[in-house]
């Protein structure tokens, strides 16, 4: 027997431990230093010395108007991109789910607005939705409908952005809940046939609690990506008009980039990791419960 | 089963359904790119149009893009390089080892909103007069990659059996020695997929590099970003500018289709 040296006997240490060394400077510690900025006042532009306020800035957020029509506002957006994406990302999946010619190129078709770069695809969509140029008003006109102010009308803009999500995303649950079905076992659907089961009694008793699992992390993933969305808000509306499309990532970025109250954007910043920690803990307990 | 060719035709007009509208924006960017301002701002729209090169020359020659398009690409193949570096070893040792805690903490990685980072990274980055360089771009596009490296790789070193290092090991080799020489070189379809997707994720980040850099490190996403933020838009120029940013990662996809469907649906199904 050869002696291991002292590198092998700590390899369980020393080969995480420039990641986790990376994670915690670069990630863990950041976060920290948003939560103690958080119990601050600090402003880079009103001159005020820095001091510990304790919940001061919390209850200054709080009770101000915009942050909690931002908050609504995220979780309208959440709602509704993520319904519609799990909803026709589940029936997708389940028109796609048999063999024919050319299943491989649909999947790469399906692929394309996974990674495809955002801010472009935001732009793209802009110019679909201009109110004097874009075809989606000449669309609308088509059928002879009124024409919308689309990303420009403070009552339309947030489900024309949850649309650009939509287009976007459904994919990612039609793909993985595609994974998802080819890995069911065939028996339970054999018995079904012979005991003479019907279509919707099949999805509902078999297909459904069967891919659950897959398809509740799927929509927890979704859900916590759409929370953050960021990239397609930011390029098409800047939050506007008004604050009407500013989510809770937009307003946090505005305070920090734009107006430069580092304490109360840490505010902002602390409700939002702890809307993810909250949706993580889910995920983990998920897999944990199904051993996913 | 042979189905009735009415159903067959049916099927088809669904696959033609859903593929139309994912597919549209895309024609009709591809489309714009090659029109004059003239056509784009027509009303009613016009589909057919004699195309023009002009709009890209605009991108490439006025607006300077290839700047921008190495930029991107130094930050987004350093930042996953130096992943891969601090990447593979943690994800053999979390698979090996099963070391769940790491695992959850690569995870929140993954998750956590970038903002929450983004406003400590700005204070210390100007601090350390690192605003506006590669080294912190590259840092923060790691934190990117590094979590997608790890959380494709970890669940791909379990796929391999235990008795593949043991029997080298059994040999006299040391663990290190059989994960360097046996491991990795059976486990390249899982790091082409960690690559493909972390190049990805970089190559289209827009928040880190709109505060980080300026103009010497900007990348291509805030160049096509304030390209828009002109007082008139020429859309010819921009769908030219976003075809160009889109086409290196969608070529990417194209070549590596299966790794790439893998990696983006094993988060919610066991790879």
């Amino acid at each position: 027997m050869r002696k291991s040296g002292i590198l092998e006997r700590h390899l369980n240490v020393l080969f995480p431990l420039p990641a986790v060394a990376f994670v915690v400077v670069m990630m863990v510690f950041p976060v920290l230093y948003t939560l103690f900025l958080s119990f601050s006042n600090w402003n880079l532009t009103s001159g005020m010395p820095f001091a510990l306020v304790g919940f001061r800035s919390y209850l200054r957020v709080l009770r101000e108007p915009r942050f909690l029509d931002a908050l609504g506002r995220t979780f309208s957006f959440t709602a509704l991109a993520l319904t519609a994406e799990t909803l026709l990302g589940l029936g997708l999946a389940l028109l796609l789910n048999r063999k024919f010619r050319g299943k491989g190129f649909m999947k790469l078709i399906l692929l394309l607005p996974l990674v495809a770069t955002p801010v472009a695809i935001g732009i793209v969509w802009n110019l679909f939705y201009d109110p004097t140029i874009g075809l989606a008003n000449y669309v609308l006109s088509l059928f002879g409908l009124p024409r919308q102010a689309w990303v420009s009308g403070a009552a339309t803009v947030i489900p024309s952005l949850a649309l650009v999500d939509i287009w976007q995303w459904t994919p990612m649950i039609t793909l993985i809940v595609l994974a998802g079905l080819a890995g069911l076992s065939p028996e339970p659907y054999e018995s079904a046939r012979v005991d003479g089961a019907t279509g919707p009694q099949i999805f509902f008793r078999i297909t459904l609690p069967m891919i659950a699992p897959t398809l509740l992390t799927a929509m927890i993933l979704r859900a916590i990506d759409v929370l953050k969305t960021f990239d397609i808000i930011y390029a098409m509306t800047g939050g506007g008009p008004g604050y009407a499309s500013e989510t809770l990532n937009v307003m946090a970025f505005k305070y920090s980039f734009e107006y430069f109250r580092m304490g109360q954007s840490s505010v902002v910043l602390v409700f939002l990791f702890l809307l993810v920690l909250t949706l993580s803990a889910l995920i983990m307990r998920l897999r944990r419960r199904f051993e996913l | 089963m042979k189905l009735h060719p009415l159903r067959k035709l049916g099927f088809v007009l669904v696959l033609v359904l859903i593929a139309g509208p994912v597919l549209f924006p895309f024609v009709w960017m591809l489309a714009s790119s090659f029109k004059t301002q003239v056509d784009i701002i027509a009303w009613p729209p016009r589909f057919l149009f004699s195309p023009i090169l002009e709009n890209y020359r605009k991108v490439f020659q006025e607006q300077n893009f290839l700047k921008y398009f190495i930029n991107s690409s130094i930050v987004g193949v350093t930042a996953v390089a130096f992943s891969l570096l601090l990447g593979l070893p943690a994800a053999y040792s979390i698979a090996r080892f099963k070391q769940k805690k790491l695992s959850v903490l690569i995870l929140v990685a993954r998750l956590m909103p970038g903002i929450s980072f983004l406003m400590p990274w700005y204070i210390i980055f100007s601090r350390l007069k690192l605003m506006d360089s590669y080294a912190a771009l590259i840092l923060s596009h790691m934190l990117i990659a590094l979590p997608i490296v790890v959380w494709i790789m970890s669940s791909y070193f379990e796929t391999i059996p235990v008795e593949m290092e043991e029997s080298a090991m059994v040999d006299g080799a040391t663990r290190q020695r059989a994960f360097l020489s046996i491991i990795l070189p059976v486990s390249s379809p899982g790091i082409v997929t960690a690559v493909t997707l972390s190049f990805i994720f970089s190559w289209n980040n827009f928040m880190f590099s709109q505060v980080l850099s300026m103009e010497r490190t900007k990348t291509l996403p805030i160049a096509v970003y304030n390209f828009v933020s002109y007082a008139e838009v020429d859309w010819g120029a921009v769908m030219a500018a976003a075809v160009a940013i889109m086409a290196p990662a969608i070529i990417l996809t194209m070549i590596f289709q299966k790794y790439v469907v893998k990696g983006l649906t094993m988060g919610a199904v066991k790879g």
